[in-house]
């Protein structure tokens, strides 16, 4: 490209007492650096420690937490999460399969099913299940009461995202894997079963995972359901306790242990999307 | 199959796609044993000619029998049918999620019936007859193109069928590959497999076909004995044809 530059063009630009592109850049980048210690600094400055400290980090009503806040909050909203995400994953499959039917009305009802549940606020669904039900057939009872309650509006939620999950899975495998199969002797039902869906599986086995990190967060919803004590999950028992110690510490734990789960799954995700794309 | 039923048997095929008419009136005979070279340029229709056989693509009108049976009749189990006739598909089309051993078992197993000691001994036969007796833990992506092709023909031949249909089997390999994959073909022919195979090798058409099928523009436009339609040819069309593949470097630009 320099020689594109003719000898008058490189006088003209030499002559002007202009920042050549490189000083400008390390003057620009000083600033930033700037700008943030600053801002630090400030931060540092203006916040009361001691203040943050025993409201976040009160250590004594952080114990008190213990043990109920692993054995009954962080385990609830596991079961919480795994059971929604079980119910999601054969839901989802069936719509998916539904979807992708040579049956018309089996696609418009997958399709009806998709747009239906995307659109609405997971909350809404939660209150509908738990709420709306109870109230619109008083004998019914969800197996396991609560948990199945949530596993139900979980699922139900998710079914519709892992469905379009599942049905990209299984159009993103070459179509001549099921002419293979098909050609071997086996039905499409058998072609399918061992053929496309579990290679459909491992292509979707990512963003299964961001799903599940979604319930994860997802299931902090039971909130809004009536549990009993040992029914509570994270963020409700974080907010309980909040209530109970005047303190903010309870929340902020809670917090902690969502991401305990969430940043490890999360970096997960990202080393087998890396695989994937390396195995293509 | 010592009867005179014909292997296949192909009368008045029409298969459009939309508005594009690929094969425009086909008739054709297989016999038991025949080994049946198609060649022609892209876009002729002969590997979708090909894909009728076994039902992959439906034809639009016209029948095609196999083994004296209709393909085309909507009542008989096509699925049975197809496990007595093996297909090789361009792209190889192995289970990538399998190894070789489960990729030549998995049909015999789901489809046959058969037990996982039986289905493993077959298809150890049908590994060794390719020469990859020692691959069976190997995943298709450890392969190489002719390799992943080698196993692909002991999987259809596994199934123990009757009639092999071969679609382009070496158009995807690197030029070192391709005599590995003819030479277990030339083998097969020895034996006495009934073979169609649509390819662009005009050497092994030459030596080991039976009969060479030449079709442009969705027709069967020359057949007869290699000798004569691969070196006296006939109708103009198949004598440019063949100037162009056996001699690319003399082509002259179309008037």
């Amino acid at each position: 490209m320099t020689t594109l530059i003719t000898g008058k063009d490189r006088e003209e630009t030499a002559g002007r007492p202009r920042m050549s592109p490189r000083r400008r850049r390390r003057i620009s980048r000083g600033v930033q650096y700037a700008v943030f210690v600053v801002a630090v600094v400030v931060v540092g400055a203006l916040a009361d420690w001691q203040q943050l400290q025993e409201q976040f980090l009160d250590l004594s009503v952080a114990q008190r937490l213990f043990p109920e806040l692993i054995t009954v909050a962080l385990l609830n909203t596991v079961v919480y999460t795994l059971t929604g995400f079980g119910v999601g994953l054969v839901l989802g499959l069936v719509v998916a399969l539904m979807r992708l039917s040579s049956v018309a009305p089996y696609r418009w009802l997958a399709m009806a099913y998709i747009e239906f549940f995307r659109g609405l606020p997971a909350l809404l669904i939660f209150i509908f299940v738990g709420v709306g039900v109870p109230l619109a057939f008083p004998g019914i009872v969800f197996p396991g009461e609560t948990y199945g309650q949530v596993a139900c509006a979980l699922g139900l939620v998710s079914a519709a995202y892992m469905a379009e999950t599942i049905r990209a899975g299984i159009q993103a495998v070459p179509r001549g894997q099921l002419e293979a199969a098909r050609t071997l002797g086996m039905s499409h039902a058998t072609a399918m079963r061992s053929i496309v869906i579990p290679q459909a599986f491992r292509i979707i086995v990512p963003p299964l995972t961001n799903e599940m990190v979604l319930l994860f967060k997802d299931s902090s919803l039971v909130l809004f359901l009536g549990v009993t004590l040992q029914q509570r999950e994270l963020t409700k028992f974080g907010r309980d306790l909040a209530s109970t110690t005047a303190n903010t510490t309870p929340i902020f734990v809670a917090g902690l242990c969502y991401l305990l789960v969430t940043v490890p799954l999360g970096y997960l995700v990202r080393r087998l999307e890396a695989r994937h794309a390396q195995a293509r | 199959m010592a009867d005179m039923t014909a292997a296949i048997e192909i009368q008045g095929l029409h298969k459009s796609f939309g508005d594009v008419e690929v094969l425009r009136g086909i008739d054709f005979t297989v016999a038991p044993g025949e080994v049946v070279c198609v060649v022609g340029p892209s876009g002729s229709g002969k590997s979708t000619l090909l894909r009728c056989v076994n039902l992959l693509e439906e034809p639009t009108s016209g029948t095609v029998t196999v083994g004296g049976v209709d393909m085309t009749d909507p009542d008989i189990d096509l699925d049975a049918m197809r496990r007595r006739i093996g297909m090789v598909f361009q792209q190889f089309n192995l289970f990538p999620h399998l190894n070789v051993l489960d990729n030549l078992t998995i049909a015999q197993r789901r489809v046959l019936g058969r037990g996982r000691e039986e289905a493993g001994r077959i298809a150890r036969e049908n590994l060794a007859k390719v020469g990859l007796a020692d691959r069976e833990d190997s995943f298709p992506s450890q392969l190489s193109g002719g390799q992943q092709q080698r196993v692909a023909i002991a999987r259809a031949l596994s199934m123990g069928p009757g009639l092999m249909l071969f679609d382009e089997p070496t158009s995807a390999l690197d030029p070192e590959l391709v005599g590995d994959v003819l030479g277990v073909m030339r083998t097969l022919a020895d034996e006495g497999m009934t073979m169609m195979v649509v390819t662009h090798e005009m050497g092994f058409a030459r030596d080991v076909a039976d009969r060479v099928v030449f079709m442009d523009g969705g027709r069967v436009v020359e057949e007869g004995a290699p000798e004569d339609v691969l070196a006296r040819p006939e109708h103009p069309r198949t004598q440019a044809f063949l100037a162009r593949v056996l001699h690319p470097n003399a082509v002259q630009p179309e008037a």
